[in-house]
């Protein structure tokens, strides 16, 4: 157990060092940026406006808020003061809700949406791939271009073709939104089935999509292994096929979880553009808001959370991997 | 390097891949030879006009007329004329006035009219339908009849004292050849919100997207094959710190960079190139990591170590005993660098956060305008889907390109 502690030791600390960093980019990179951020905004608030001291008292209205005309470090400690009160100030575009207000109301949506489609379509798209490369044959032949093509599909035109197809053609799904527009969040049965309607097809398109990458990646990995030298060996001593795909399985596996913990920045990426297509309300959609609105906080303090929460991800299959893998006990306990 | 092209083009997924794309690429550059309309000029006024011919209707008037007879134009003609809800009207009503259900079809337009012209009375009062809808059968009823109207459309013009007199007529067997209508114009895609003609901006959206994919893929590709050449030769303390800044960005999302850096450029200053060298900053990770476990592994082959004894400098090592072992593995990076650069290009856009909208259209804008306009839901395909195709066609020619290449350098994966 020893062996286990050092290593999640050093993970954790991983961690924690990328958090910070990902913390100070997330301050300092849109104020490394030329321009003012706030006079950008305020350009756009006060289009049509001609009085001067007019603009000039909502510029001074939000650099107060903002901060900006504070020493770069007391700006620094103003902001870590925010997050750390936990309502990261004010949204401009929705004032006066606080930025954590919004985000509160949207992070749920998406974490519910995003964490099962990808694990589902990591799972199935594994599966997938190891049958391929075992069976190859026809099963392969129709499997790999398709894979290929799928994977090949930018998650947003996944949605958009699921939605026309299954939302506009055929009407089975709705269109858009995270429940009924005429609905009120409740606990009924009504508003629960509303939910799980609304959600198949954002769900759908995310798994169909990471389906294809998964199972082009575990395929060649699975050859890989088939080729290696102990399946030719097992083969010889006489063990089973069955047993020797599960060796081959768990071999290949090593590598695609830790593809997972590389590739899931990228994956919820997708996800939140192919959110926004299907006007999920989660924090895809939160983004468009803020962009739209010029709602400096809200981006700033959504990209943070989702930085974090790909960060948590991928903290969690490392942790898992740590289990796995056998080479880590050995390697450690050495 | 010459047999490395003949071992690629052995491989038939690199050729199909490498087929797409020069397909794509060859459309890109001879399209705005032969049309030269600039992308982004309003041609239609309104949204969304159907692909199609489009014939001036005022040119085909002074057109030479010829006369076709051409058997169930009229039938043609109704059945163009009356949409479904007519038709369903038509059911109702036929149904109510005691036709069996089963001898009615909605689809066959002459058997419908037959039936409703035999059974149609307008002074038949129909229990429970209320007056509005009397009126309305009574109004379908006068102009189903108008449409077989066997008199000519009249032609008018006025007259000095502003009376309108009759100067031509159209029989409705009169027909213009569309190659003698001086304006005629072919939408293949329809038009798009804007009313600007699909087709053009498609092509001319491809274009810039693959300039960004390509820019963006170049410097990706550099920064990575510097970082990684760098870290992996010389090792030790550059090493370390190089790795921890890769490390970094590995697992900081940099779609996130990507959404910070854009929005604080400010839409003004966000020209296709921008965001190219935008995407290009923040993508190179996974090229530098790969490269850098490459070079680790050649660093201390035999040819790398007698070049060092030899006493060649450090650039000439890098330049001649490492990079050509990695050459192969730099083209694939490039390529999977330059379709990621595309689809980083096309999420930004759908986000907002595209180039500015005011010069060049890209996939990604185009699909953003789509969306804004409600495109999908409103089922007017010609405005998206093409877009998704082409994205779609571009990221899987590329893809097999690299697969096809792995399989030609990596003996493992050979089937």
């Amino acid at each position: 157990m020893k062996a286990y502690a050092s290593y999640f030791s050093n993970k954790l600390l991983w961690f924690l060092v990328t958090l910070v960093a990902a913390f100070l980019l997330n301050f300092f990179l849109p104020r490394l940026m030329p321009g003012d951020p706030v006079a950008a905004i305020v350009a756009r608030m006060a289009q049509g406006m001609t009085n001067t001291s007019g603009v000039q008292a909502i510029y001074e209205q939000y650099t107060e808020l903002f901060g900006t005309n504070l020493p770069m470090h007391e700006q620094f400690f103003l902001y870590v003061r925010n997050v750390l009160r936990g309502d990261f100030g004010y949204s401009f575009s929705q004032y006066p809700r606080t930025v954590a207000d919004v985000i509160g109301a949207s992070i749920w949506w998406t974490i519910a949406l995003q964490l099962p489609a990808i694990l589902v379509g990591w799972i199935i798209g594994n599966t997938l791939g190891v049958l391929a490369a075992y069976r190859r044959g026809g099963f392969d032949k129709v499997l790999m271009p398709s894979s290929i093509f799928v994977s090949n599909l930018p998650a947003f035109g996944m949605a958009v073709i699921l939605l026309v197809v299954f939302g506009v053609t055929l009407r089975w799904f709705p269109t858009s939104g995270g429940y009924g527009f005429d609905m009120i969040p409740n606990l009924s049965w009504d508003f629960i089935w509303s939910v799980i309607v609304h959600y198949q097809l954002p769900f759908w398109s995310i798994v169909l999509i990471t389906i294809g990458g998964q199972a082009i990646g575990m395929r060649s990995m699975s050859i890989y292994e088939l080729n290696a030298d102990y399946v030719k060996y097992s083969r010889f001593m006489g063990i089973k096929d069955r047993q020797i795909v599960g060796y081959v399985f768990r071999n290949a596996m090593l590598p695609q979880i830790t593809g997972l913990a590389l590739a899931i920045g990228t994956m919820v990426g997708g996800a939140l553009v192919a959110e926004i297509i299907f006007s999920y309300p989660g924090l895809g959609s939160t983004i468009l808001t803020a962009v739209l609105g010029g709602d400096y906080p809200l981006i700033s303090a959504t990209t943070l959370i989702v930085t974090i929460m790909v960060l948590i991800a991928n903290f969690a299959i490392e942790i898992i991997y740590g289990f796995l893998d056998p080479r880590i006990k050995a390697a450690q306990s050495d | 390097m010459k047999f490395m092209f003949q071992q690629a083009f052995r491989s038939g997924k690199f050729v199909t891949g490498f087929s797409i794309f020069m397909a794509i690429l060859l459309v890109v550059l001879i399209y705005p030879l032969i049309i030269k309309d600039p992308p982004l000029t309003i041609i239609g006024r309104g949204t969304f006009f159907e692909p199609g011919i489009y014939v001036n209707v005022y040119d085909s008037l002074g057109s030479p007329q010829y006369t076709l007879n051409l058997k169930g134009a009229d039938a043609r003609r109704v059945a163009s004329r009356l949409n479904d809800d007519d038709r369903a009207a038509m059911q109702e009503w036929l149904v109510a006035a005691g036709v069996p259900e089963a001898e009615i079809d909605t689809a066959d337009t002459p058997l419908l009219l037959e039936l409703w012209f035999k059974t149609y009375d307008p002074t038949l009062s129909v229990p429970g339908m209320t007056n509005a809808r009397r009126n309305y059968f009574i109004r379908l009823n006068n102009s189903l009849q108008g449409l077989l109207d066997p008199n000519d459309a009249i032609l008018a013009a006025r007259d000095e004292e502003g009376a309108l007199q009759q100067v031509g007529t159209i029989a409705q067997t009169d027909f213009v050849n569309v190659g003698q209508v001086p304006n005629v114009r072919l939408l293949p895609l329809g038009t798009d919100n804007f009313g600007r003609d699909v087709l053009t901006e498609l092509v001319a959206a491809t274009r810039v997207s693959l300039q960004i994919g390509f820019v963006a893929g170049f410097i990706a590709t550099l920064i990575g094959l510097v970082i990684g050449l760098i870290s992996g030769y010389i090792g030790g303390i550059v090493d370390d710190s190089l790795m921890f800044i890769t490390n970094l960005f590995t697992v900081i999302p940099s779609f996130v960079l990507l959404i910070l850096i854009s929005f604080s450029i400010g839409q003004d200053k966000r020209g296709a190139f921008t965001v190219a060298a935008v995407i290009g900053f923040t993508s190179w990770v996974w090229t530098a990591r790969a490269v850098r476990s490459q070079v680790i592994s050649l660093r201390n082959r035999d040819h790398v170590n007698l070049s060092r004894l030899s006493g060649h400098s450090l650039f000439s090592i890098i330049l001649r005993d490492i990079l050509p072992y990695i050459a192969s593995y730099v083209v694939m990076a490039l390529i999977l660098q330059i379709s990621a650069g595309i689809l980083a290009e096309a999420g930004l856009s759908i986000l907002g956060l595209g180039p500015r909208t005011t010069e060049v259209p890209t996939l990604g804008l185009m699909m953003n305008w789509a969306m804004i306009y409600q495109a999908h839901i409103l089922g007017k395909w010609w405005a998206f889907f093409p877009v998704i195709l082409v994205i779609a066609l571009i990221a899987f020619s590329m893809n097999l390109m690299n697969t096809g290449l792995d399989q030609v350098f990596n003996p493992a994966l050979r089937d």
